[in-house]
């Protein structure tokens, strides 16, 4: 029984390599803040490969760092850009609109990264920028930084209830 | 000389500060070698000479064979005692040794660990004489070099067997230096020491001791930007380099090139070898490298491309052009 619980467990499977799903080959950019050779993007609906992979997220966390997604989104907290540890989404909560919003990019300052980042690493962030609103698994979310936090880590994050409207109180 | 490189041993001492380590190691090893035999000798004549077990109703002790007894346990623990002395002194003298410098002279390089590769950085007063690299460090011969050992994510350990003992690389810390001098031209390789995860196996560097004019002039050209390529399918490289994944990570200074997140490929053709020490620098290997690095260094942050040929063979004409 055990070995079969191990043998069905993805949340440590490393993949290294792999040609992500549902993808696209008309590419449509939403950006002009980049212009580089065309990358698909994916159809709608597509499953999102790494919702329960540990270390595919811990992957997309550190891209998330390496390609500057705080410059905007402020750690997901928001700045410049929206933040992304709640549930609002401006272009859609569904992991393949996701990945859309990062490969054709969006109006008002969201540039288009397709051909500047390969597809399983788009998935790897699509994966971690929803386990920073917990909407994934928590045994599978990244869990506290190595150096200093500056909010809980993804683990620790509760999922947001929906279409919750903020009304500013006087 | 094993094909490029000097075979790592400690017992090849390049330098002042190795050969201390190296003395000290001949000390400790043909003084525990004699007490190990002198052990041996002892052990295997008792084993011989063994008597009979005739036992005494009365339980009394002989007084002579006592007293010799006696003396033979406490000379010994003497013994023991001096030479463990001895011991501490000659570490603590080896220790000092090599611990200081006091030259203005000396080659202070910043030395980064990153899973699974070494960011090396020569320190100057200039910023613009400053020079990035990756593992490959060159050093003049005779000058002490003081490396400033950082890390990125996990502890890694700086270790040339040649050269000198072996330091951490500490994250969040910057505390810990090394010092070494090199007296011996050659190539030396070195290796990370501390377990670092998936490659730490493949997280080599080479160590390269020259004449102090080779080395300026090799700093020299370090310092120089890359030169924008001329033939057709260097250029097209070079556009595919700039506008797709590569420029993501990687800086060649010159360009519009400048993240930080991985190597250095300013002159990424003139070094010996790619990967980390994983592959010597041949257009066919750095083609496959950017292809399959996931096949040779699997879990490597260098992910594998799909490029066409076509493409492929123009940014390895372009990297080729980066000496």
């Amino acid at each position: 029984m055990t070995l079969l619980c191990l043998a069905n467990c993805k949340r440590e499977e490393r993949r290294f390599e792999e040609v992500s799903p549902g993808t696209n080959p008309g590419l449509v950019r939403q950006s002009d803040l980049q212009i580089a050779g065309g990358v698909a993007t994916v159809l709608a609906n597509t499953r999102t490969p790494y919702d329960d992979n540990a270390y595919a997220m811990n992957e997309g966390k550190r891209l998330f760092d390496w390609f500057n997604c705080s410059g905007c989104h402020a750690q997901g907290g928001g700045g410049m850009g929206p933040a992304l540890i709640d549930d609002e989404w401006i272009y859609g909560r569904d992991p393949s609109q996701i990945f859309n919003t990062i490969a054709e990019g969006r109006p008002n300052g969201m540039p288009s990264f397709a051909g500047k980042i390969q597809e399983q690493q788009i998935w790897q962030l699509v994966s971690y920028v929803r386990s920073m609103n917990g909407a994934v698994r928590s045994d599978a979310a990244p869990g506290r930084n190595d150096d200093m936090q500056v909010k809980p880590p993804e683990s620790r994050t509760t999922p947001q209830p929906e279409n919750k409207v903020r009304v500013p109180t006087q | 000389m094993i094909g490029e490189f000097q075979p790592p041993s400690i017992l090849d001492a390049a330098g002042p500060f190795s050969h201390h380590i190296e003395k000290l190691w001949w000390g400790y090893f043909i003084v525990l070698m004699s007490v190990f035999g002198v052990v041996m000798i002892v052990l295997l004549f008792a084993l011989l000479k063994r008597r009979p077990f005739t036992p005494d109703p009365d339980f009394s002790l002989n007084a002579t064979t006592e007293r010799r007894a006696l003396n033979i346990v406490s000379g010994s623990v003497v013994i023991t005692t001096i030479v463990l002395f001895v011991f501490l002194v000659s570490s603590v003298i080896t220790g000092k040794a090599i611990a200081t410098v006091d030259d203005p002279k000396a080659v202070h390089i910043q030395v980064t660990g990153n899973q699974w590769w070494w960011d090396i950085q020569y320190q100057d007063s200039t910023p613009a004489r400053m020079v990035r690299t990756a593992n490959e460090i060159h050093v003049p011969v005779g000058r002490p070099v003081v490396l400033q050992l950082k890390s990125n994510d996990v502890i890694h350990s700086f270790w040339v067997p040649n050269l000198m003992g072996k330091r951490d690389l500490i994250p969040g810390k910057n505390v810990n230096s090394l010092l070494f001098q090199v007296d011996t031209a050659g190539t030396y390789r070195g290796q990370c020491a501390e377990f670092c995860g998936y490659q730490h196996a493949k997280m080599a560097f080479f160590l390269v001791a020259q004449s102090p004019e080779d080395f300026e002039r090799w700093m020299n050209d370090q310092r120089r930007p890359a030169a924008d390529p001329t033939d057709d399918e260097a250029q097209k490289g070079q556009h595919l380099f700039l506008t797709t994944t590569c420029v993501m990570c990687h800086q060649i200074r010159g360009t519009i090139a400048a993240a930080s997140a991985g190597p250095d490929l300013t002159h990424v053709a003139g070094r010996l070898r790619l990967a980390s020490g994983a592959l010597s620098n041949t257009p066919q290997n750095l083609a496959d490298w950017i292809n399959h690095a996931q096949q040779i260094k699997p879990g490597a942050k260098m992910p594998s491309h799909r490029l066409s040929s076509g493409d492929l063979n123009a940014v390895v004409a372009y990297l080729e052009t980066l000496k």
